[in-house]
């Protein structure tokens, strides 16, 4: 069924990194950012206290990891797109490879780099931010797993449908981004205005959040599974959905 | 003995490829309106017509890339679509505008496909036998067009396919890599196995295909060797010969097979049918000791027949 891809997984991975501004554009240079701010801020993070705090303690990394999971989204569809315009998938599925090997060989290409950006941004992060709070990375890196892969379905869906190349970025960013505004991070949901509210609770970023939050400030499974199920279903509906409405060429 | 020879002729006749009444359209647009045709084992068969005849849908169809609204066919026995999976360990297939990854190497895109099948053949020497071994640890996007084809070529053979499905190979090729790639071809054929390829290049078909099926809007034409076909379409033969004989067009004109002498200036053109008209023609010059100084014949190509069971060039 998955018959070669093991071995597309790790050619993709390497011809990735082949691409000028591959590895440093997504991988490295997100941690340097980090790293720089860490090292202008660092000293005065500890004092403040309030919501300020609160936002550096847990929105920060949590909207970090989602930038990261979304960047990977984006340069998925991109590379579909790129693919499918350049006759690349055509042949590809012109061999024994089955459409669901080539695809998730591209999910699990997207997940590697976001976990090793994410730990090497929990290592940078050890090293500058003194903020002292027993982070369960484990768990964390679960949950961000389970959220990406869910993220990554919806680019899927966007991937399939996106007409050419040049315009899977900026439509994939133009449905991506306006989702980091209302999934709970900066304003939380119960004081969005009802409509808003609502249109939250349909976006799966919302519950990705909510579960990353909750997974970096030591809370239960138990308390998240509505959050994973809502996730599930997101994957399952966009998977279902770009099965129907993929095109190879 | 005898039995190995007699097994040697049989296979030729047996039908590899089977493709009857099958038809494709897009939408309005009928891309292949009504297509039979049998590729027989061992042989070079060319879909030959013009851009936009339905060659390219009519061969994705047998290859299973793509489903016929209606029609059978059937490829080693199988179905190209129900049965895809088996097919395609024993067939290789080369699409048109096809791209790899810019930046795979050509020793990558090779290993990965010999791990895809069964039965792969060494990659390192299919690379040797097509002239890429130096070209083993480049980038995609660095092979020049030839190399590119070559290097699909080495990917459509990966499995040791009984079947091989080219389409348009040598497209956008300069004449000397053209060149380079039909003996690739022929040599693909000696080795037993049975090529089914498509064409716009008239010169291309009749130098590579051992049978040709002409396809215009989606139908198929007529089927045959590009000698039948010429044979069968255009009979006439062209001698163009100059002479300063006084006597030479009168002469000319008793030759039995001869329809037409038209002369200008001192050239004749003369037109006849028949395998003896150009023996003709050299038995009235010398019996008549008519001294020419420029003999040619025009023998007809499947350029006119083409042009004559169409109406128009291929190139239109």
């Amino acid at each position: 069924m998955f018959h070669g891809l093991w071995k597309l997984t790790w050619l993709e991975i390497k011809i990735f990194l082949r691409e000028p501004l591959g590895a440093f554009g997504s991988v490295f240079f997100p941690v340097l950012v980090f790293v720089v701010a860490g090292r202008m801020l660092g000293g005065r993070l500890s004092p403040v206290s309030g919501p300020v705090a609160g936002f550096v303690r847990v929105g920060l990394p949590v909207l970090a990891s989602i930038l990261i999971a979304l960047s990977g989204v984006l340069s998925l569809v991109t590379i579909i797109s790129i693919y499918r315009e350049g006759g690349i998938l055509k042949r590809l599925r012109a061999t024994p490879l089955r459409p669901q090997t080539i695809l998730t060989a591209h999910v699990l290409v997207k997940l590697t780099l976001t976990v090793v950006t994410m730990m090497l941004m929990v290592l940078a992060g050890k090293r500058y931010y003194p903020i002292h709070v027993d982070v369960p990375v484990f768990g964390f890196a679960m949950a961000l797993l389970i959220s990406t892969w869910s993220i990554l379905s919806i680019g899927f869906l966007i991937a399939s449908i996106v007409p050419t190349a040049r315009f899977a970025q900026p439509i994939g960013a133009a449905i991506l981004y306006p989702m980091i505004a209302l999934c709970g991070l900066f304003v939380p949901l119960e004081s969005l205005p009802p409509t808003a509210h609502v249109l939250a609770r349909l976006l799966p970023l919302t519950y990705a959040v909510s579960l990353l939050q909750g997974i970096w400030k030591n809370e239960a499974w138990s308390a998240h599974v509505g959050d994973v199920l809502a996730l599930i279903v997101v994957f399952a509906i966009c998977t279902a959905l770009s099965a129907k409405v993929f095109r190879w060429e | 003995m005898v039995s190995e020879q007699h097994m040697a002729v049989l296979p030729m006749s047996r039908p590899i490829i089977q493709v009857s009444s099958i038809r494709k359209t897009y939408g309005s647009t009928v891309a292949v309106a009504d297509v039979s045709l049998e590729v027989s084992e061992g042989e070079i068969f060319g879909l030959i017509g013009p851009n936009g005849a339905g060659k390219t849908t009519t061969m994705e169809c047998v290859e299973g890339v793509r489903r016929p609204d209606s029609g059978n066919i059937s490829v080693l026995g199988l179905d190209p679509f129900r049965d895809i999976y088996k097919l395609q360990n024993r067939i290789g297939v080369q699409l048109q505008q096809a791209q790899l990854q810019k930046r795979i190497k050509v020793w990558e895109a090779v290993d990965l496909w010999a791990s895809l099948y069964s039965h792969p053949v060494d990659g390192d020497q299919l690379l040797e036998q097509l002239g890429l071994a130096n070209k083993r640890d480049a980038w995609f996007m660095t092979l020049s067009g030839g190399q590119k084809q070559r290097l699909f070529i080495a990917l459509a053979l990966i499995n040791d396919p009984e079947v091989v499905f080219l389409d348009e190979l040598t497209t956008g090729l300069d004449p000397q890599s053209r060149r380079a790639i039909w003996e690739l071809v022929r040599g693909i054929r000696d080795r037993g196995k049975t090529v089914f390829m498509t064409t716009h290049l008239m010169e291309e078909a009749e130098r590579l295909c051992d049978r040709v099926a002409i396809i215009e809007h989606g139908k198929i034409i007529d089927i045959g060797s590009p000698a039948e076909l010429v044979g069968r379409h255009c009979p006439k033969r062209t001698v163009v010969l100059a002479t300063r004989d006084a006597f030479a067009e009168e002469r000319l004109r008793t030759i039995p097979l001869a329809e037409t002498v038209t002369s200008r200036d001192s050239r004749f053109t003369i037109q006849g049918r028949g395998d003896d008209f150009v023996t003709e023609v050299i038995q009235c010059l010398s019996e008549n000791r008519i001294r020419v100084t420029d003999f040619r014949t025009e023998l007809p190509n499947l350029e006119d027949v083409f042009l004559k069971l169409t109406g128009h060039s291929i190139r239109d």
